[in-house]
Parts: C-alpha cells; structure tokens; sequence
C-alpha cells in the first residue's frame, strides 16, 4: 500500500473503522479515513466500495460496525442535519418523474427547506449553471443522457450544501459534455467555496478536478493523500516496449517476481514501476535472462494510474 | 471558458425543516388538479351528492315523498355507492405514487434531502388520502348540512347526533385502510399498471373467494376473507345499522387494523435510498 498521509487538518468527512456488509459480502472492511476541505476524489475499480461509502455517508445504509462523521455531525445521530447541508448526485439515472427542469430542481430545493420563492430562484439560477437555462422548461423525461448528468447536479445544489457528493459525475456523457462537467466541478471547489467527493473509476476526470485523493480497492482503503506527493513514489516508472519469443504474460510475471509493478497501457507500451534505486539496469538484466529484447526504454513520470494501479495492485 | 454562467451564488436566505411532506403533499395535488381527465373524474364522483341533494330537496318539500326522508342509512349507503369512484381514484392515483418515483429512482433524490423516510410517506399517503376525502367525507359532510338547509330545522341532526362522527370515523377508516394498501402495494413494482392490477385483483379475488365458500358453507360467517366485506361490516357498526355479515365485527376490525399494518410494515422495508440485494 502506498503510504498514506494526513490529507488536511480540517476534516470534511470521517471514518473510523466502518463496516458494510451485504450479506456474507462485506463492502466496506473496515476503512478508516478522513476527507479534507476542497476537492477530493473516491477513486478504485467497479465494485470497490466507493459508491457504498457514500451512501452510508448519507444514511441509507446502517454499517455493522464503526462510526462516521459528516461537517462534524455523527451520521448515526443527526442524520437530517447532515442531509440539509450536503447535495448528492447519484450515479444512476434519477429523476422526479412527471415535472420540467426548473419544476422538478425548485422542487428539490423546497424539499431541501428553502422557501417556495427562493427554491424557484434558485432553481433558475442554478439551471444557468450547470448549462440548461436553454432547457429548463423540458419535461425532464426526455432529457438526453448528458442532459440528465447536469440536472443532477443542478438538484444537488439548489440548496447551495457545503458538502457535494458526486458519483461518477461524467456518467455516459460525449466529450465536450465530460468536459464541461469536469469544468463545472473544478469551479465549484475551486471559485465557489463548495467541499466536494468525487467518486470515479476515471482517473483523468480526477485528476483534473481534485487535490486529493482517496483509492479504494475490495473495501478498504488502498492509499490517500495529495495527488502530487503519491505521485512521487520512491522508485523509478519507466516506459518499456519489447519484443518476446513467447507470452509476454510470462515476463511479466518475471517482473512481478522480481518485486516490480508493470501494466500494459493502449499503445503497446508497458509501464514499469521499479521500487528503489534498481533503475534500468534492472530492467535489462530481467529481460535478459528472460530472453526479451528490450526495443524501447524511457523514464517516464509517474501519474495517477502508476499510483492507482500501485494501491489497488498492492490492496 | 466552456461554463455557461459563472454566476452560481452561494444562498444566505432561511431554511425551515419538518414540512418537507407538506411540499410533496402540495405538489402532488397541484400536478393532479392539472390534468383535466382527473378533474372530470372528480366532478363525476360527486353525482351521488347531486342525486342525494335532490332527494332531500323533494323529502323536506313534499309531505308525499316521505318514503325517501332520509335516515342513519341513507348516509351509511352514500358510502357504499361511493366505493366505485373510491375504487378508481385510488387505482388511478394511488398505483403511481411510489411505483413511478421507483422506476425513476427518485427515491434516493427523496432521501438525500433532509427527510425522513415517514415524511416522504406521509407526503406521498396525504395525496391519495385527500382526494378520497374529497370524494366520501366533504360531500357526507355536505350532505347533512343540505339536509339542514332544506328542512329548516335541527330535528334530524338532533335525532341522530352521532352521524357526524360517525360519518368522520367511518371515511377515516375507509380511507386510511384504502390508502395504505394501495401505498404499499405502489412501493413493490415500479410498474404502476401491474400495481393497479395487482390491487384490482387483491379485492375481487377476496371477495370471489368468499362467495365461493359462502356457497359452500352457507353461511357468511367467512365475510372476513373478502377486505371489502370487513370494511362494511365497521361500516355498519359504525353507522349502528342492521349487520349484513355473520362475521363478529371485532373479527373485521381486526383485518382492517392488520391490513394497515402489514401495510405499514412492507413501507417500512420497501422505501429507502438504496436496494440491498444480499
């Protein structure tokens, strides 16, 4: 496991050793962590427990075991409160069916406690926001995919929370429209003063909307911290393309064997992790002996999927 | 800069908690008042009141109409008549309530706001609720002050003093019984034609079954399999007139009483901000 570090003082979200289980599944295994002010990614594989957390965080799922605090409250105890100063996307398509944008986003904010004039407002303003001003007087039954992610967004803050819980917010949207979301989350945790959670299984969407991040993997937690400080792993990443006699499976394993992290990107290149000063000449002596030609090497620099592919191969 | 507006202010007006089901409540009724078919259901289930007016009319006017006078019974057969368009208003309305906010997954917008699961409930069972008032007590209710108006005097509400609370305790029972059936039955699918269907064949599948064993029996001391018969049986006590069952009532009030609070209990289970599936 990457080693983890206290992300900020001011805790936005906490949790000591909680437990989730569905059954004989246990979701979330005893994971202790904090969140911090600002932006902060969920990140972790399909399955992970990211989605879970969040939902216990809001109250819909009791864990067995451990205890959970949201802007200081205790979600066992003041679970409305917490809910009145917190908006939630949710991952999967939802909507109050039957009622147009500006309807259905002040009828969230009335829901929220804002007064009926002010949630109509806000509403609007809100709609404005996240690109649906155009749009607003649709029934959202027929809203796009891309349309549905932003009015989710736009319910989660009508009430203005000081906490954003945002699952997979670029859910099935085209590029220019993922690109716009990732914009709109940046400037709400960067110019608007709005804590966020973004849980996701796509790095670069973290990447370039979050500080920090949390890596979840089987339940627990895998690492977490600054991006930039685990992204400084101790150890080298280098770029490799090579030529095999056989499955290139099986110099993988070498590698692995040898203590090193390696995973195939798209491009037919293979991206290694070699822990402590070991370097290339590592690199060659492994393929040697395994009779590989190394016919590319380059340093690289190691990003959020080394650190990712670290923590949850490590987990 | 691809946002469209940077515009987005932080709020600093007031916020109140505790009345989130008055807004569901609100809402619910207004998208209902507007849509037409439904208003015109609403007008047609006040004829009986109109026919039931008339009568009174004729009864207080002329003295050789006094076979249709009315009587403790006369309000105790309003309610029977009224089952029908109690009948299709709870189908109508009430399978949609929480089946549509299911297969929209609204239920985790709901419960991510600061409510609770009750509130939601209760926003969701004071819709069906007031239009079932609206439909057996107002017009009961209305019925004896017509019968005031028209006689002139206070001898028929004096002579039967209990009508008005009984009139109350009776639409209440009917219409809490009713109401949370359908409810229930509306958090199990997120079809609401199948939850229609599904309460449609909850009442004349009972009661079929009951016909079939009074045949057989002869007797209709099995009127408590049948919901709709239990409901007349507290009906009749209520409005203290003949029995038409040979089921104690206590026996029928129990089903009525258990029947809400299975009904209770399958809310509890199916209305919350995620599906577990174990």
């Amino acid at each position: 496991m990457t080693e983890t570090e206290p992300v900020v003082s001011l805790d936005v979200v906490s949790l000591d050793n909680v437990t989730v289980q569905y059954g004989s599944n246990r979701a979330l295994n005893g994971v202790t962590a904090a969140f911090g002010r600002g932006a902060i990614g969920l990140l972790g594989p399909n399955g992970a427990g990211k989605s879970t957390m969040l939902k216990a965080l809001l109250g819909f799922i009791v864990p067995s075991h451990g205890q959970m605090r949201v802007l200081g409250l205790d979600v066992a105890t003041a679970p409305i409160d917490i809910r009145a100063r917190i908006g939630y996307m949710p991952e999967n398509d939802a909507h109050i069916p039957g009622l147009t944008a500006v309807q259905f986003v002040a009828y969230c904010g009335e829901l929220a406690g804002l007064p009926g004039a002010d949630a109509m407002q806000r509403a609007h303003e809100v709609l404005y926001y996240v690109g649906l001003g155009e749009a607003r007087y649709r029934n959202v039954d027929t809203y796009s995919t891309g349309m549905k992610q932003r009015i989710k967004l736009a319910q989660a803050l009508v009430h203005d929370p000081d906490l954003l819980f945002l699952d997979e917010p670029t859910n099935g949207m085209d590029p220019k429209g993922r690109d716009e979301m990732l914009d709109l989350v940046r400037d709400l945790a960067r110019n608007k003063g709005v804590n966020l959670i973004v849980s996701s299984h796509v790095l670069p969407d973290v990447e370039h909307t979050c500080d920090h991040v949390v890596v979840m993997d089987k339940g627990r937690i895998a690492a977490s911290g600054a991006i930039d400080a685990l992204k400084q792993t101790r150890g080298r990443v280098y770029e490799l393309r090579v030529k095999t006699p056989g499955d290139i499976e099986t110099f993988f394993d070498r590698l692995r064997a040898a203590g090193l992290e390696c995973h195939a990107t798209d491009d037919d290149v293979v991206r290694v992790f070699v822990p402590g000063d070991g370097g290339a000449h590592q690199l060659f002596s492994l393929a040697a002996a395994a009779g590989v030609q190394v016919r590319h090497l380059r340093p690289s620099v190691a990003t959020l999927e080394d650190v990712f592919a670290q923590a949850v191969g490590e987990a | 800069m691809p946002i469209h507006d940077q515009g987005y202010k932080r709020y600093g007006g007031t916020r109140s908690h505790g009345r989130a089901w008055v807004v569901i409540f609100t809402t619910g009724v207004r998208a209902m008042m507007s849509n037409r078919k439904w208003i015109a259901l609403m007008i047609l289930s006040w004829i009986q009141f109109i026919v039931r007016a008339v009568q009174f009319y004729i009864a207080a006017n002329f003295s050789q109409a006094a076979i249709v006078a009315p009587s403790a019974a006369t309000f105790r057969d309003f309610f029977d008549k009224q089952d029908l368009p109690v009948f299709i208003v709870t189908v109508w309305l009430g399978a949609a309530l929480i089946a549509q906010d299911r297969r929209a997954n609204a239920l985790q917008i709901y419960l991510s706001k600061p409510l609770t699961r009750i509130e939601y409930i209760f926003g969701k069972l004071s819709i069906l609720m007031a239009f079932l008032l609206f439909i057996t007590w107002v017009p009961a209710i209305l019925l004896l002050v017509v019968q005031v108006v028209f006689a002139g005097n206070f001898q028929f509400l004096t002579a039967n003093a209990y009508l008005f609370p009984a009139i109350t305790v009776y639409a209440l029972v009917e219409v809490v019984m009713v109401s949370m059936a359908m409810l229930a039955l509306s958090s199990l699918s997120a079809n609401s034609r199948f939850v229609g269907i599904l309460y449609a064949a909850l009442i004349f599948f009972s009661d079929a079954i009951y016909n079939v064993l009074r045949m057989v029996t002869g007797s209709t001391s099995v009127s408590w399999i049948s919901l709709g018969n239990n409901l007349a049986q507290v009906g009749d006590v209520i409005f203290r007139v003949p029995l038409r069952y040979e089921t104690p009532w206590p026996v029928s009030l129990a089903v009525v009483v258990g029947l809400v609070i299975v009904s209770g209990i399958i809310l509890e289970r199916r209305v919350r901000g995620v599906e577990i599936v174990a």
